[in-house]
């Protein structure tokens, strides 16, 4: 093919009806303040795990909320649980059981 | 005649508390780890048996914790523990003295009034055997049902006995209750009726049977009586190891176990089901709650944990609403470790989910004399870490900020989680940063960092909380600070003050710079801020009734100044605060003399030889 410099890119379409809904609705039913969410990432900006790696607290929020639930387990193991999340959530969402809760929702689903 | 059929309910329900006390004990002991079985074996030849002893007899017995904290309740207590204890003790030694005889069957000393008519005394005689041992035992009956009045009276009244909010027992505790409360009068009814037809009994039985007598047919009702107050032994010592009342022999247990040095550290281990079973369910940490008092949470306290763990049935939600400030611990009358076992049933339950840390890789660090580790929480309150690198700049000390560019967590949020496997990784990643920059001493901005630092790092060096780290320079000179005319109250941090016992250097700092004022709730009874890492269920709601609580009594004198030790305290309390919040670091920073401390780092640069100069002179470079 002739290489013109750019490429499409890969498709980004989120359908909803076929992702995986089970861990948010896991998660509102044991924690309701995950429902605050603005995703203005405050916890993101803050997060001591955020500064040596490429967690997203913010980002894997977005994404259970979607049902793309795939890289959840991996993502979360690299939390420290410190807590700075909680403090600056301008909304008051209960990050560190929200963590807690999505730990549980991962045995839970067997995921 | 030495025996009779109503005796059988008590003499079985006696044997079947003894069998399943007996098994429950071995199996607790047996279970336990060698390293405690061997502290037993040191613990039973040493004087710390004998402690244990004198401990039992003054909080078993006499209830002295309970008396400090309510002399109502402290004497209901003391009635029927030392007065059935006495009732015991006399009451058997009246049986040798009347049969002749060491060994009497167990129910002959309970029944002895039954069996034994003496005629020879009359009731007031107290200087003859016979008399004396009438006059006490009816001494001891009359101390125990003082008692049970006022356990009649605290059903409706138990503000008077220092409870604020009753505790919700359940239909079991209740049934074993009514079983207590029966036996004593029942005992009094049927040493009446019998002394009532014999002309027996000491001054409470006999004068009680004369009124009794002279309109109750009391030949007839004696017999009933016996039985009744049988079979309320029985149902009472039926009931005893599933009920609250399993505390009365387990706390005696416990107390020699936990004077041999025992104790509950990360695992749920037997020590800790000892510890649960003793636990009275009195309810005086539901009152102590802040969750309860600020919160309206009013079904998670540590007594009804501890009844969730007893009765195997711990819940998520329960386990982790608790602040884990320490205060239900810190005025447990049974001195249980509350806040140890939680975590440990926290941990039991925990998700499967591993925690992978591996992203972290130790580099190394400067080499230095002190090590500043700032921690997660100070890092949201800059102003903590400038103050205390502007002070270290001053003092002239070699050292160096080991988490400037980020910090790594201590792990204690993830031990108060339960999830020791995870802490331990950052535990080692952050020990073997400190261990490689060779320093002697290690100074943290943060008591829940100070706290795991101290007691789990095994680092071989000293290990200060700022607070101590300023005293410390204050008394060495190493600083100089200009005293002001500012009010303050210092509010002390739960992990700093009943966590790890530092209530006097922040005073003592505060003191010689300030004026300080008291509180009501102060060092152990101090309150949590509310900001606690240790509880991951309330929401911000309950969060800000807490911290408007607390501030409420801060402010109550107007001080200029709150100062606490935390950089959560201080991120929680500065939120709706009208005085201003300032951590003890920025104090004392704002108080340093420019002037003075120069010439104080001018005469140490006099000690220095040229060539130590240099050096430092390069190093500034």
């Amino acid at each position: 093919m002739i290489d013109f410099g750019y490429n499409i890119n890969t498709d980004r379409q989120i359908d909803y009806d076929a992702n995986d809904h089970r861990m948010s609705h896991f998660i509102l039913s044991r924690e309701p303040s995950y429902n605050l969410c603005i995703g203005c990432g405050s916890c993101t900006a803050t997060c001591s795990a955020g500064n040596f790696t490429d967690f997203n607290f913010r980002k894997l929020h977005l994404m259970i909320k979607r049902g793309e639930i795939s890289e959840v387990k991996t993502k979360i193991q690299k939390c420290m649980f410190c807590g700075k999340c909680l403090l600056v959530c301008p909304r008051g969402v209960n990050t560190r059981n929200l963590i807690l809760t999505i730990n549980c929702a991962i045995d839970e689903l067997k995921l | 005649m030495t025996f009779d059929l109503f005796v059988l309910p008590f003499f079985l329900g006696l044997i079947f508390l003894l069998v399943v006390l007996g098994i429950k004990y071995t199996r607790w002991i047996n279970a336990l780890p060698k390293a405690d079985i061997l502290k037993i074996r040191n613990g039973i030849f040493s004087r710390k048996f004998f402690l244990s002893i004198k401990e039992i007899f003054f909080e078993s017995l006499i209830h002295r914790k309970m008396f400090k904290q309510n002399a109502l309740s402290g004497w209901m207590h003391m009635s029927f523990a030392f007065g059935w204890f006495m009732l015991i003790v006399i009451g058997n030694i009246e049986s040798r003295v009347y049969s002749g005889k060491h060994i009497n069957p167990p129910y002959y000393p309970i029944f002895l009034k039954f069996f034994v008519h003496d005629k020879k005394v009359l009731p007031f005689e107290i200087y003859t055997v016979p008399g004396f041992f009438r006059f006490s035992m009816d001494l001891m009956l009359l101390l125990i049902l003082s008692g049970l009045v006022l356990a009649f009276i605290k059903r409706q009244h138990s503000k008077w006995f220092g409870y604020q909010r009753k505790t919700k027992q359940t239909e079991f505790d209740r049934f074993a209750l009514t079983a207590l409360w029966f036996i004593f009068p029942l005992r009094l009814l049927a040493e009446s009726f019998t002394a009532g037809y014999y002309l027996g009994g000491g001054f409470l039985t006999n004068s009680l049977g004369w009124v009794f007598s002279c309109f109750l047919p009391v030949q007839y009702l004696a017999y009933p009586a016996w039985w009744a107050y049988s079979f309320a032994l029985g149902a009472f010592f039926v009931t005893l190891p599933y009920s609250r009342y399993m505390h009365i022999p387990t706390e005696v247990l416990l107390i020699f176990l936990r004077n041999f040095g025992i104790k509950t550290e990360k695992n749920f281990n037997s020590f800790s089901e000892i510890e649960v079973n003793s636990c009275p369910r009195c309810g005086i940490c539901i009152d102590t709650c802040q969750l309860n008092t600020s919160a309206c949470i009013h079904d998670t306290q540590s007594i009804y944990f501890l009844r969730s763990v007893r009765q195997n049935e711990v819940k998520q939600d329960v386990a982790f609403d608790c602040l884990l400030c320490g205060r239900c611990q810190e005025i447990c009358p049974v001195g249980i470790n509350l806040n140890a076992i939680r975590i440990t049933k926290r941990r039991d339950i925990q998700t499967l989910t591993p925690n992978s840390y591996n992203y972290l890789i130790p580099t190394q660090p400067p080499s230095v004399d002190v090590v500043y580790f700032a921690g997660c929480m100070t890092h949201l309150t800059p102003s903590i870490k400038k103050s205390m690198t502007e002070i270290l700049d001053v003092t002239g000390v070699k050292y160096s900020f080991l988490d400037a560019d980020g910090t790594v967590c201590c792990g204690r949020p993830q031990m108060m989680a339960g999830k020791i496997d995870a802490a331990q990784q950052l535990m080692d990643y952050n020990k073997t940063l400190i261990q490689k920059s060779g320093a002697k001493t290690l100074v943290t901005s943060c008591p829940i960092c100070y706290k795991v630092f101290k007691e789990d790092y095994n680092l071989n060096i000293q290990v200060l909380h700022h607070t101590q780290y300023l005293w410390q320079l204050m008394n060495e000179n190493k600083i100089s600070l200009k005293p002001s005319e500012k009010t303050v109250v210092y509010h002390d941090p739960c992990e700093l003050g009943r966590g790890s016992g530092i209530y006097e250097e922040p005073r003592q700092i505060i003191k010689s710079i300030a004026g300080l004022m008291s509180t009501e709730h102060e060092k152990a009874d101090a309150l949590c801020c509310g900001g606690s890492l240790g509880n991951v269920q309330i929401n911000s709601k309950q969060r800000n009734a807490i911290q408007k609580d607390v501030l409420d009594e801060l402010q109550k004198f107007h001080p200029d100044t709150i100062v606490t030790a935390c950089p959560l305290c201080k991120k929680t309390l500065a939120k709706g605060s009208e005085a201003k919040v300032e951590d003890i670091a920025e104090f004392v920073c704002k108080a340093l003399q420019p002037t003075a401390n120069k010439k104080i780092r001018k005469e140490q640069f006099k000690s220095l030889t040229k060539a130590e100069l240099i050096e430092l002179a390069i190093e500034k470079l």
